[in-house]
């Protein structure tokens, strides 16, 4: 196993989020390590694609905290930050994370390049040299250099979201999210996505991955995390969480995964 | 049988070609101004602030749904008794075109970009992107594409719209053609000719529109 340090890079303490009357996250606080990849899993409704999006913000939690390297943001009532989040301050907040969807999202009116140098041309302000030359870099990283100049729809679902996680790659990020990446592709193309995440874990990047590949999650997590009910039922390493879950519902979960 | 005589018309050739350039150019600042009045209350739409978008919402609505003609008369005869404001019958029609062909503009523009898929606003968003930014660089150049062909077709009606100057004595072509109609006893050929002159010129910007959406289909985008 890769060695993690103990310098905590996500730390989420008491989240709460709600959508209307319907609770998704209740009460969720978790910590993840430098360098660690942590797999969260649950049956769809659990909350652990929100649990995810809150950590870059994409969807804004009514209470809790949440700290990502350096910067924190604390959320609920009495407090200052419970104000609507300036766009400035949210914008900054996202550059450390990197996000890889489920539906890939690439921009259809740029080229892979493009898509990849973009984040870095408008956010970054990297110099147009610069930026080609680390987009370049990444594509060839995730094997596509002969793909650099294709737009996104003559692209195959494994080649689109390998762009994707180039163009989150750009931006340098402290952390990976992963949300789903592999739910939308042919059997066949799962598993060139997965050599990249599993490549990033080698070089000791940060990661989450929402996934329902279990196989894969006990292959390169370090922590698992099982989700119901938006409420954290299990977590720990993968030999314990999904070799030997201790709580009835994990097991009942895995058990459809493992026939 | 009726007998045909364009030929008495070539006298009027002045006047028409007067009628000629007071529709070309109303139909351009319409256009223009209608369009950036669009942009403006499109985007405005959108704002989360229901006090800058319920209003907005309230001046589309307004013009979408009464009809053009009514519109020029009421802010040529209307509104300087309501409010004072003295205004040419050239600055009333320009203002009511503009107002209108804005209603539909913003509505274009706005459904536009509503049409823009949600995970590319989340996929800018991700990257770190501000809401301008987002705009700018991933939603209205994607949006625009779409936009494109209804925008033409909108701006085709104006021109056409721009007839009812007329009515407020606006020396556009048809008003022009009145007035030869007038004079030489031969409308027949006046207002074929007044036909023929919008269709010449709308033709081939519809065939022109026609081949822009083509070409716009065929683009990696679609």
């Amino acid at each position: 196993m890769r060695p993690t340090s103990n310098e905590v890079m996500i730390d989420i303490q008491n989240l709460k989020k709600a959508f209307g009357d319907h609770v998704v996250l209740k009460d969720i606080s978790m910590q993840v390590n430098k360098g660690s990849v942590v797999a969260m899993i649950g049956p769809s409704g659990s909350g652990k694609s929100t649990l995810l999006r809150c950590i870059n913000l994409l969807t804004v939690p009514e209470q809790g905290s949440i700290r990502v390297g350096q910067q924190q943001f604390s959320f609920g009532s009495g407090n200052k930050a419970s104000k609507p989040l300036k766009d400035r301050e949210l914008a900054k907040f996202r550059t450390n994370t990197g996000m890889v969807f489920q539906h890939f999202n690439l921009f259809p009116h740029m080229t892979a390049l493009e898509n990849v140098m973009e984040g870095m041309l408008t956010v970054l302000r990297t110099p147009k040299a610069e930026a080609r030359a680390y987009a370049l870099e990444l594509l060839q990283k995730v094997g596509l250099t002969d793909r650099a100049d294709i737009y996104p729809q003559r692209l195959s679902g494994g080649q689109k979201q390998r762009v994707a996680i180039a163009r989150a790659l750009a931006m340098r990020p402290s952390v990976m999210l992963f949300d789903e990446a592999t739910s939308a592709l042919d059997p066949e193309l799962v598993g060139e996505v997965l050599n990249v995440i599993r490549s990033l874990a080698a070089e000791g990047m940060t990661m989450i991955l929402v996934t329902h590949e279990i196989a894969f999650a006990r292959e390169v997590a370090d922590q698992v995390i099982f989700m119901r009910d938006g409420v954290v039922v299990e977590a720990g390493a993968p030999s314990v969480v999904i070799d030997n879950p201790q709580q009835a519902a994990t097991q009942a979960f895995l058990t459809r995964f493992n026939g | 049988m009726y007998q045909w005589d364009f030929a008495a018309l070539w006298q009027f050739r002045s006047l028409i070609a007067v009628g000629f350039g007071y529709t070309l150019a109303f139909t351009i600042a319409c256009v223009l101004l209608g369009l950036l009045l669009g942009l403006l209350v499109g985007l405005g739409r959108l704002s989360s602030n229901p006090f800058i978008s319920a209003p907005l919402r309230g001046y589309v609505e307004l013009f979408r749904c009464t009809p053009v003609l009514v519109q020029l008369v009421w802010f040529y005869y209307a509104l300087p008794v309501l409010a004072g404001i003295e205004m040419s019958a050239g600055t009333a029609a320009l203002v009511a075109l503009t107002l209108y062909g804005g209603a539909f503009y913003s509505e274009i523009i706005r459904g536009g970009i509503v049409s823009i898929d949600i995970g590319q606003t989340e996929a800018g968003s991700a990257l770190g992107m501000t809401r301008l930014q987002l705009m700018r660089r991933v939603i209205l150049p994607q949006a625009f594409k779409r936009m494109t062909p209804p925008l033409v077709s909108q701006s085709i009606m104006q021109l056409k719209n721009t007839s009812l100057l007329s009515v407020l004595a606006v020396p556009d072509l048809l008003y022009q053609g009145q007035i030869i109609a007038h004079e030489t006893y031969r409308p027949l050929e006046i207002y074929t000719l007044v036909a023929v002159m919008y269709f010449l010129i709308l033709l081939p910007a519809t065939i022109w529109a026609k081949r822009l959406e083509t070409r716009l289909n065929q683009q990696q985008g679609a």
